[in-house]
């Protein structure tokens, strides 16, 4: 607790068949309903912790005086999630929020033993009737990242902070170097992994380092704006925003931002306790529902940068394209994916291996 | 693999300011140390730090308002540790865990409502002709005023202790507090002034983190910054120009490290990230064999039993 | 002016009575903060001391205490010894995290093999692991003479990196689709700690701090070592001449609190956590020097301080959720407890006098 590092949060897994999901008992409607968060990090750290925070602000205004909310911040995970879940659910909560991949197996537990309490897993893959799970496709952000990075870049390197080498963060690595390459194809990728969510300081040298190695873009994926601060001093960097939209620094260095948005999900999912239409799902959603917010492009970009960048995004949000469609390969030059033919969310959801072109391997 | 894409005149650069919050912080440490003190409770003195300068800043405009304000808050903080350990004669060790744990919750308390608000900027020196110097401009001559202030404490802090007589008198109380207690000095005051400087520096080292480094507040921002400048202490067997090359040396590896990984060598991150730990530990069997190094009164309780 | 004098003896009365009056004392300061904060200070402080206890869901939450107080009593009682013989481990985090890594680390290995003797192994392997982590500091210490505060705090480091390593590497679950974090123990029999009695709270690790208590109870008051102990704390010069070999004692104090550490993590992994990951460690090692002084190193007293402790936890989460009290407010709450603690505890070793001035 002293010393605690930012605790970990974990990408978007989906059920991949594990558990089976039978169809949800119907519930009854109700005239208001009580929502309780479990935070993992303070609501003040301006990053993952703060959205979630955020969304639970939008859904109370949304929702007026038929919601109430309660939170408990700073929960680790572990079997203090589990008592602050059954407290919460002892205290009349309808609807749980545990908001981090760490919460899993705690989640279930309490679950089964409130059966008429609904629960929500950020990022988990593990159903149960009350139990539903949700993340975000922030690969599809990483996709337009990838197609600024590639067009902006003059040194053709691309820097690149990793928090912890898991599926979601080489999901996003792998989304930003397919699109870079797509525009630009001598882009090279480099890599470097913190091994932690939030640590300001190290962020700060990891993109120090990066950009003193050449790359003139950086694309975080841990939680500080230490990497935007650094960019900024070194001058002519681009940078994107993580979590939330990290607006202080734009024109430049930050030209985006994948921001995540969960409030709309979260005012859907008390709505539907209220209805009596709640059900266990199975929610991954990306940039058409707005879950993945894309922060504005700012005028530091060439125009015909901008254009690209919003077409990436309408053609993700239609659904007309997929940011990864055949042909793929794997790093080891294996065929991943045929022409055309796109990657399913089995083998996306525990994507443990770069595409070609990538240079390094990813640590373990 | 390209070893090449390391330069090594800006890793020496980024060295500098990486180095700077742990290093001020540790230098407070020093201090405090030598007087005879163990105050564990330097992360909490950092993170008020952090807070105060950053709340302070951004009211007042000026950054030199803010490191200011932050080793005022932190010498503020220190000043329970001093209370409690000299006034009161509690166990050093727990006082010192204390002051963290309540340090953390202060400063979020505090900081509720500033997440996500930009402190004004510090100007960078960029000192005319001397910063054009090539090697040596960009790595000496291109950084924010506290860099160099963190240098000059350094020399400051080794002056003090090896030509003054305050320092000498400080150096008594620690190696010897009864035998110092004999001679006249006023064991708890020279005791509590050093607290309060270990408390100012403590600030300073937090503010650079909220004011530069990131430059933004966030809870637990320090993120342990204040352990390390424990260890550091040790690591420079409480000597001012080691602490010096300790602080370098440990953010030297944090960036090595970093700068390896981005040239595409595959190294065992966490190991590594160990390796300053353990290199601690050894210097410090090492120095043990030397046993003038340690304040021979460190951690011990003074109570002047007339 | 107002003076110190040194008890002869530390007062007995008053070292029963300083603990509640630290805790009145933290009550009403952590008061006027919550009113501050524009809670009502009253009902915040029932929520967080009272409730818990004796409130609507007491019945859940007195056997969350024994979940969160055992393993801070079990590290708390290793530390004490060392304490009052002015052996200061402050690395109990790290050998609690060693511990863990070792006897998830023998379940691990015998997974899925189901036999009575993996939970015995899984203990002897934890245990094994603190003490191992502890006698680093130890023989050092015994050796070159090196600083045992700072080596067991800079191997807590260690230890944490040696965590993640396993969470990323090899203990991560197979079919964790890539997440990091072990298996969940409490999905395999042979190496579930579970409770003893259902909805008692009372684990394997629980019963061992009880256990743990008695022993250290008798050493202390019974046994020519506790006598050592004492003795060295309080007067290491005599203790010195009465044939007390510092050596041996470091050796013991220290090796002690690194297996009570070790068996809480182990416990911890085994039950109520359930697995290696990442952040597994939660600061016990930490909070439990709070609670070994809470408890006046005494083994009665820690077990009080341990659920004392346990309680603001529970009630500070509890506190949160009901009052939006932020959890920065608790922390300083458990910082403040501390703070008035020691410094009541002045009380109890020395006598405040008022004399006059010197005139010089």
């Amino acid at each position: 607790m002293l010393m605690k590092k930012r605790s970990f949060l974990a990408g978007a897994a989906t059920a991949l068949g594990l558990m089976t999901v039978t169809t949800g008992a119907a519930w009854a409607q109700q005239e208001k309903v009580k929502v309780g968060f479990v935070y993992l990090g303070p609501i003040g750290d301006g990053g993952w912790t703060y959205q979630h925070n955020q969304g639970r602000l939008a859904l109370e205004e949304a929702l007026g005086d038929k919601v109430e909310t309660v939170y408990v911040e700073n929960v680790p995970e572990g079997p203090d999630a589990e008592r602050v879940m059954t407290e919460m659910a002892l205290n009349g909560c309808d609807l749980i929020i545990a908001t981090s991949f760490g919460y899993m197996d705690y989640t279930i537990n309490v679950a089964k033993k409130f059966p008429k309490v609904k629960f929500e897993h950020a990022t988990g893959y593990k159903l149960a009737d009350n139990v539903a799970v949700y993340g975000s496709r922030f690969y599809e952000g990483r996709a337009i990242q990838g197609t600024i990075a590639g067009m902006v870049t003059k040194s053709n390197v691309i820097g690149y902070i990793g928090s912890y080498p898991i599926p979601e963060v080489i999901r996003g690595i792998n989304s930003v170097f397919i699109h870079a390459r797509k525009v630009n194809p001598d882009v090279q990728l480099k890599i470097v992994w913190a091994f932690t969510w939030f640590d300001p300081a190290k962020e700060a040298d990891a993109a120090r380092v990066l950009i003193e190695q050449g790359a003139d873009v950086v694309i975080q994926h841990t939680d500080s704006t230490a990497p935007q601060a650094a960019a900024a001093e070194a001058g002519n960097v681009y940078t994107f925003g993580q979590a939330s939209d990290m607006a202080d620094f734009a024109p430049m260095p930050r030209v985006s931002s994948i921001i995540d948005n969960w409030a709309p999900y979260y005012i859907a999912r008390a709505q539907a306790v209220l209805d009596g239409t709640w059900e266990s799902a199975n929610t991954w959603d990306g940039i058409a529902s707005g879950m993945v917010g894309i922060g504005e492009v700012s005028d530091a970009v060439p125009a015909e940068v901008k254009t690209a960048a919003m077409d990436m995004k309408a053609a993700i949000a239609d659904g007309s394209y997929h940011p990864f469609t055949g042909p793929l390969k794997k790093q080891d030059g294996s065929d991943w994916l045929a022409e055309g033919e796109v990657a399913d969310d089995g083998v996306l959801a525990g994507m443990d291996f770069y595409v070609e072109g990538i240079e390094g391997e990813v640590p373990n | 693999m390209d070893l090449s894409a390391i330069n090594p005149i800006l890793l020496l650069a980024s060295l500098m300011v990486a180095a700077t919050a742990v290093m001020i912080a540790a230098l407070g440490e020093l201090i405090v140390e030598r007087a005879g003190v163990l105050n564990l409770g330097v992360e909490g003195m950092m993170i008020t730090g952090a807070i105060v300068g950053f709340a302070a800043a951004v009211h007042s405009g000026s950054p030199t308002v803010g490191f200011i304000a932050a080793a005022a808050g932190g010498a503020g903080l220190s000043l329970l540790f001093a209370l409690l350990t000299q006034v009161a004669l509690a166990n050093q060790v727990a006082s010192g865990l204390a002051l963290t744990l309540f340090g953390l919750g202060l400063s979020s308390l505090i900081g509720q409502s500033y997440v996500g608000i930009k402190p004004p900027s510090t100007p960078k020196l960029d000192i005319p002709l001397l910063s054009d110097i090539p090697v040596l401009g960009p790595i000496v001559f291109r950084h924010d005023l506290m860099v160099y202030i963190g240098i000059a404490l350094v020399a400051v802090v080794w002056a003090f202790l090896k030509f003054t007589r305050a320092g000498l008198v400080l150096r008594a109380v620690g190696e010897n507090h009864d035998a110092a207690h004999a001679l006249g000095y006023k064991v708890v005051r020279i005791r509590v002034m050093a607290i309060l400087f270990g408390g100012a520096c403590a600030g300073l080292g937090g503010a650079y983190i909220s004011l530069i480094r990131v430059p933004q507040w966030t809870e637990g921002m320090t993120a342990g910054v204040g352990w390390i400048a424990l260890a550091l202490v040790v690591f420079a067997s409480w000597k001012p120009w080691r602490v010096l090359l300790g602080a370098y040396l440990f953010g030297g590896v944090t960036v090595l490290q970093l700068n390896l990984q981005a040239a595409g060598i595959a190294i065992p991150v966490e190991y590594l990230s160990m390796s300053p730990y353990l290199i601690t530990i050894l210097v410090l069997v090492i120095m043990s064999a030397d046993r003038s190094a340690a304040p021979a009164s460190l951690g011990r309780i003074f109570h002047a039993s007339q | 002016m107002l003076t110190l004098e040194k008890r002869p003896q530390p007062s007995k009365a008053l070292s029963y009575i300083t603990p509640v009056l630290a805790v009145i004392v933290t009550m009403i300061a952590g008061g006027l903060l919550f009113a501050a904060l524009g809670k009502d200070p009253i009902v915040a402080i029932r929520t967080i001391f009272w409730e818990p206890l004796f409130g609507e869901f007491a019945s859940y939450y007195r056997p969350q205490l024994l979940v969160k107080g055992g393993p801070l009593i079990l590290i708390a009682l290793g530390l004490s010894l060392g304490f009052r013989a002015g052996i200061w481990n402050i690395g109990a985090e790290g050998q609690y995290i060693i511990g863990a890594i070792c006897g998830a680390g023998v379940a691990l290995a015998f997974y899925p093999l189901e036999a009575w003797y993996i939970f015995p192994l899984m203990v002897i392997a934890g245990a094994l692991g603190g003490w191992a982590w502890a006698m680093i500091p130890a023989l050092l210490k015994v050796k070159f003479g090196t600083n045992e505060i700072l080596v067991s705090l800079m191997l807590v480091y260690v230890a944490e990196q040696l965590l993640a390593s396993m969470a990323l590497g090899v203990m991560k679950n197979p079919q964790g689709y890539g997440f990091p974090g072990s298996r969940n123990l409490q999905q395999y029999p042979s190496a579930f700690n579970n409770e003893l009695i259902a909805g008692t709270g009372m684990h394997w690790g629980v019963a061992a701090a009880f256990i743990a208590a008695i022993f250290s109870y008798v050493l202390l008051n019974r046994h020519i070592l506790g006598f050592q102990i004492r003795l060295t704390g309080e007067a290491p010069r005599a203790a010195r001449f009465s044939g007390v070999k510092p050596a041996r004692l470091v050796l013991i104090c220290m090796g002690s609190a690194g297996a009570l550490a070790g068996l809480a993590g182990m416990f911890e992994v085994a039950g109520p956590s359930g697995q290696i990951s990442i952040n597994f460690n939660v600061g016990y090692g930490f909070t439990a020097i709070i609670v070994a002084f809470l408890g006046r190193l005494h083994p009665v007293g820690i077990i009080f301080a341990g659920l004392l402790m346990a309680l603001t936890y529970i009630g500070g989460d509890a506190a949160q959720s009901r009052l939006q009290l932020p959890a920065a407010a608790i922390q300083m709450v458990q910082g403040m407890l501390l703070f008035f603690l020691l410094a009541v505890d002045v009380l109890t070793n020395y006598r405040i006098k008022l004399t006059k001035r010197e005139v010089a």
